[in-house]
């Protein structure tokens, strides 16, 4: 048994073809193994192609380059053995628990009998017992997940995938879930070999998993592997799991090693006007300096954390220190963030006082803004189409990635008041509307 | 991009005494208007203007008083909506039967109107060509206002609690919250509602242009008439010429007029779904560049602010309150309406008893079973081929921004046109007419059928269909589980509007004509057909009152709780 590995992937590279031609790379030399009795965590923030990877194992999707099989036999489309659980849920609303449970028994051509027997099991092992009749929009988040988990296991499969399969609930639901599975996994009764859980909760990912692989973005990668040895059930609680947590933290906001030849490739590739540009509006900017600048932190804080504080899961508050750092408000290193001088500045000043240093930090730290701005200012007209600009972005990026870009840069110049946006007419111009 | 749109604008109980009132009214007024009409029936002069012309160059002219007769009957559609529509939501009392109204004008065939009203309009403005232009616009409206009004009506009835207690609080007058919240609140259904009206009109203003009721023949200039011309000269030619102006005008008209209008009414959206791109037009983008335009919505807005004085400064909640019980009122409202219908009766019962026996009415619905096997014959034919094709393109996104605006398209096109082509082939190899005019009933419809299937399909998600996969859910299992169930709403919608298209058709369907060679196929349409060709009002009357009798019986009983099951069981949540 433990001479072939369950699932064995070595190099694999996956890219979208764009529209002109070029590729977007998501997923470049992703190598993995995964042996029976392990549940293996991909952490990550949204855009590092955890997701990508799940839907590779799954079959559903191919590899570029690279290899990936199951049981030493090559993947080449979706293998009987492989079962997935879906952020959300993904049940067929025309069905009922029970015949939703049953497709998959169904699609194998079993005999009747035995379709009952093996979905009432499922059924009744997942704590779903009397809502065999019962339609997914009759149940709550938390049931419609169990029916999720119940007809992945009914197909007995080896391997479990599960794409962030809490991520849709309340906090107190998701704890239950994630507490009943482990349970049943520590106790062997699911009929499953080995899971693959995609997360970007690093606690979930910590409690659950005895192996945590964090990918990077741009484009997605294994930055490190981390090898989880508490014992189970695991208390958030305790030191060890918090300090486990922190270093996860300090794992992902680590500069890459790249840093000296001057291409920061993790956070902000190239950091001229091509650069993508979350969507982070003012208002999170300002509260997270507000935050850390306050009383006990002073101007440093922990990550984790001021993200339990906040109560802002990593996708969500990465962006934010990141932009921070961006426009140089504050430093991120080593799971901790640092408000510089500017930041203090800001989350000290009256409102429009932040809205000139604002506008300082945007024009002397975000090129695109600087350039639009430079654009306007040379015009007789003060006025510029975005397409000026977007056509322009597009050499570098997709065209998704320019518009979001371009929105990111109007709503910062719109409270710097820098420059005005008209969407009617998706113009630029310096005129102020007041 | 594709909105789905109920159908049935209210209530989901089978009948109530409301539509049985409104269906003798409406009946009523319609043999009033025959009944007014008939006595001003003399011999008009034939159109003194230029007889029509075969020859191509004249086209674009013709095309162009086509597309101003639809714009004048859009406007006047539009004016309907706002004020039936909004009297209808707003006050109970009359919503109670002017809903169920407007469900049974919904049924009766539109171009039975033509054949009722032509005389009646043309009586208004003798001799002279714009009487027929009235009955051909009042036509053309009768093809789209119906349904708008049901969209409006709609969406004032749901206008989100919140937006209309924040108009409260703000003392907006009726007139304000009208302009500046209900009509916003609305706009984007009833877009999407005049589009689909256009689709359905571009067949009527074909048919209404040559007009044929007993003695009154008119031919207003404009491509339906250059059909009919061509027809009776067995032109081919001419009638390609035909086809392709029409392409060409539908073309213009969703690029200059409705995708700027659906583009810019995206705004008016209130629930916003992640994910879905907000529509585009090249047109709509000029005209806001442009000055012209800017300095017309200037204007407007100058308008909306000086009428948009403060009123009566009292909360809808205290007007409810205030209006709540009034029972005298509400029983002089019901006299009235039962009133109006002992009338309507009176006046439908009498002449129908002594003009035509019980035999012809036994005979006037076995013609309409007749026709009601073929429709649906016809929907099932139709499911058959179009469905398994849509849901494949559906899946496939490449394929879907192809096909999707081919199919749009393709119901726009007032399929009319082609029957020419197809009563030449049945001529030509002696084909039995009983079975070969029928398909033609569903030429123009079946395409409702298909892009709703497309976009019930390509609205599946994406991980519905992954599960399928990963649990390698294939062949009849999947089209069972996974595809059929999910397109069924979508479908049903399209079965709908191809249905009710379908019976609409039939009055042009089941009788058609190349030069002097007249086919004709047995059915309710043909009867109508022949009654409007003789003249015969009362025959007219029975044949329309049957034809909207059996849509609505079938809208009741079948359609309607067939939709409600799906949208109940199948929905997406």
């Amino acid at each position: 048994m433990s001479a072939v590995p369950l699932l064995q992937i070595d190099d694999v590279r996956k890219a979208f073809p764009k529209p002109d031609g070029s590729e977007l790379l998501v997923l470049e030399g992703v190598t993995l193994q995964l042996l029976p009795g392990q549940i293996v965590g991909l952490l990550g923030r949204s855009g590092s192609g955890k997701s990508t990877l799940l839907r590779l194992i799954a079959g559903l999707s191919r590899p570029n380059a690279g290899s990936l099989s199951y049981l030493g036999q090559p993947i080449s489309g979706p293998a009987p053995g492989v079962a997935m659980v879906f952020q959300s849920f993904a049940l067929f609303p025309w069905l009922t628990v029970f015949e939703n449970v049953a497709l998959g028994l169904e699609a194998q051509g079993l005999p009747k009998a035995e379709i009952r027997s093996r979905t009432l099991a499922a059924i009744d092992l997942i704590g779903l017992d009397g809502f065999e009749s019962a339609y997914p929009r009759e149940l709550s988040g938390g049931m419609r997940q169990r029916v999720g988990f119940a007809r992945a296991l009914v197909v007995h499969p080896n391997i479990l995938l599960m794409d962030e399969p809490f991520s849709a609930l309340d906090v107190l639901t998701a704890e239950t879930l994630r507490t009943d599975f482990l349970d049943l996994w520590s106790e062997g009764r699911m009929p499953i070999k080995s899971v693959v859980l995609v997360s970007h909760n690093i606690e979930e990912a910590v409690q659950m998993c005895d192996r945590i692989l964090v990918f990077g973005s741009n484009p997605g990668r294994v930055l490190s592997e981390i090898s989880v040895t508490l014992p189970q059930p695991r208390n958030r609680a305790e030191p060890a799991f918090r300090a486990l947590v922190e270093r996860i933290y300090v794992e992902m906001t680590a500069r890459p090693r790249t840093a000296a030849t001057g291409a920061r490739g993790e956070l902000f590739p190239g950091l001229g006007i091509g650069t993508t540009l979350p969507r982070v509006s003012s208002n999170l900017l300002s509260g997270l300096m507000e935050a850390v600048a306050a009383e006990p932190l002073q101007g440093k804080a922990d990550l984790p954390e001021i993200a339990s504080r906040l109560q802002m899961e990593i996708d969500e508050l990465f962006p934010v220190a990141e932009t921070l750092q961006m426009m140089r408000f504050a430093e991120v290193e080593k799971g901790d963030i640092r408000l510089l001088d500017a930041g203090m500045a800001f989350a000290n000043a009256n409102v429009d006082e932040r809205k000139k240093i604002f506008a300082r930090q945007l024009l002397s730290y975000v090129p695109l803004a600087a350039h639009i701005r430079c654009i306007l200012d040379e015009r007789a007209s003060h006025a510029a189409p975005m397409s000026r600009f977007s056509d322009e972005l597009e050499d570098y990026m997709t065209a998704e990635a320019a518009e979001q870009t371009l929105r990111a840069v109007i709503s910062w110049a719109r409270y710097a008041e820098i420059f005005a946006y008209d969407d009617e007419s998706a113009k630029f111009s310096l005129e102020n509307p007041a | 991009m594709i909105r789905r749109v109920s159908p049935f604008g209210f209530a989901r109980d089978f009948a109530s005494r409301w539509d049985a009132l409104a269906l003798i009214i409406v009946i009523g007024l319609i043999v009033f208007l025959a009944e007014a009409s008939r006595g001003l029936l003399e011999p008009l002069a034939q159109l003194a203007a230029a007889p029509l012309s075969l020859d191509p160059a004249h086209l674009p002219a013709y095309a162009a008083r086509t597309t101003l007769r639809m714009m004048a009957a859009l406007l006047l559609s539009l004016l309907f909506t706002l004020t039936y529509a909004t009297w209808a939501a707003k006050s109970e009392r009359a919503g109670k039967l002017l809903v169920p109204m407007l469900d049974i004008l919904q049924s009766v065939p539109i171009l039975g109107f033509i054949s009722i009203t032509v005389v009646f309009f043309m009586s208004l403005a003798p001799g002279r060509v714009l009487g027929a232009e009235f009955a051909a616009v009042f036509a053309i409206f009768t093809s789209q206002a119906w349904n708008m009004a049901f969209s409006f009506y709609q969406s004032l009835r749901t206008v989100p609690n919140e937006l209309r207690e924040a108009a409260d609080s703000l003392l907006l007058s009726p007139w304000m919250r009208f302009w500046q919240l209900e009509v916003p609140f609305a706009l984007p259904a009833l877009i999407w509602n005049m589009m689909m009206s256009m689709s359905g009109g571009w067949f009527f203003v074909v048919a209404a242009e040559a007009i044929a009721v007993g003695h009154t023949t008119v031919l207003l200039p404009g491509v339906g008439s250059y059909i009919a011309l061509a027809i009776e000269q067995r032109n081919l030619a001419a009638i390609a010429w035909a086809i392709a102006t029409m392409l060409i005008v539908i073309l213009i008209y969703d690029q200059l007029l409705f995708r700027p209008l659906v583009a810019w009414a995206d705004r008016f959206r209130v629930e916003q779904e992640p994910g879905a791109r907000a529509p585009r037009s090249w047109a709509l983008t000029m005209m806001r560049r442009s000055r012209v335009i800017a300095a017309a919505t200037k204007a407007f807005h100058a308008v909306v602010r000086f009428t948009s004085r403060p009123g009566r400064t009292r909360s809808s909640y205290v007007q409810h309150a205030s209006q709540a019980p009034s029972r005298s009122r509400d029983i002089f409202w019901l006299a009235l309406v039962v009133a109006a219908a002992v009338l309507a009766l009176w006046r439908l019962a009498i002449p129908l008893v002594a003009q035509t026996s019980l035999r012809e009415a036994v005979e006037v619905c076995s013609l309409a079973l007749l026709t009601m096997v073929r429709v649906f014959v016809l929907i099932a034919l139709a499911s058959l081929i179009w469905v398994p094709i849509g849901i494949w393109i559906g899946l496939r996104p490449r394929a879907t921004q192809v096909f999707q605006p081919i199919a749009q398209f393709l119901a726009a096109f007032p399929a009319n046109l082609l029957f020419p082509l197809a009563v030449y082939g049945i001529a030509t190899w002696q084909l039995n007419a009983n079975v070969w005019l029928s398909p033609l009933m569903i030429l123009g419809t079946q395409w409702y059928i298909l892009f709703n299937v497309i976009a019930g399909a390509s609205a599946m998600p994406s991980e519905l269909r992954h599960v399928a996969r990963n649990l390698h859910v294939g062949g009849w299992l999947w089209w069972r589980k996974v595809a059929l169930p999910g397109v069924l709403p979508y479908y049903l919608t399209g079965a709908i509007t191809a249905s009710g298209g379908s019976w609409n058709a039939a009055i042009v369907a089941e009788v058609a004509s190349w030069g002097d060679m007249r086919l004709r196929a047995q059915g309710l349409g043909a009867y109508i057909a022949d009654a409007t060709a003789a003249g015969d009002f009362h025959r007219i009357t029975l044949g329309i009152a049957t034809m909207s009798l059996f849509v609505v019986a079938i809208n009741r009983v079948l359609w309607r709780p067939l939709y409600f099951y799906a949208e109940r069981k199948f929905r997406l949540a």
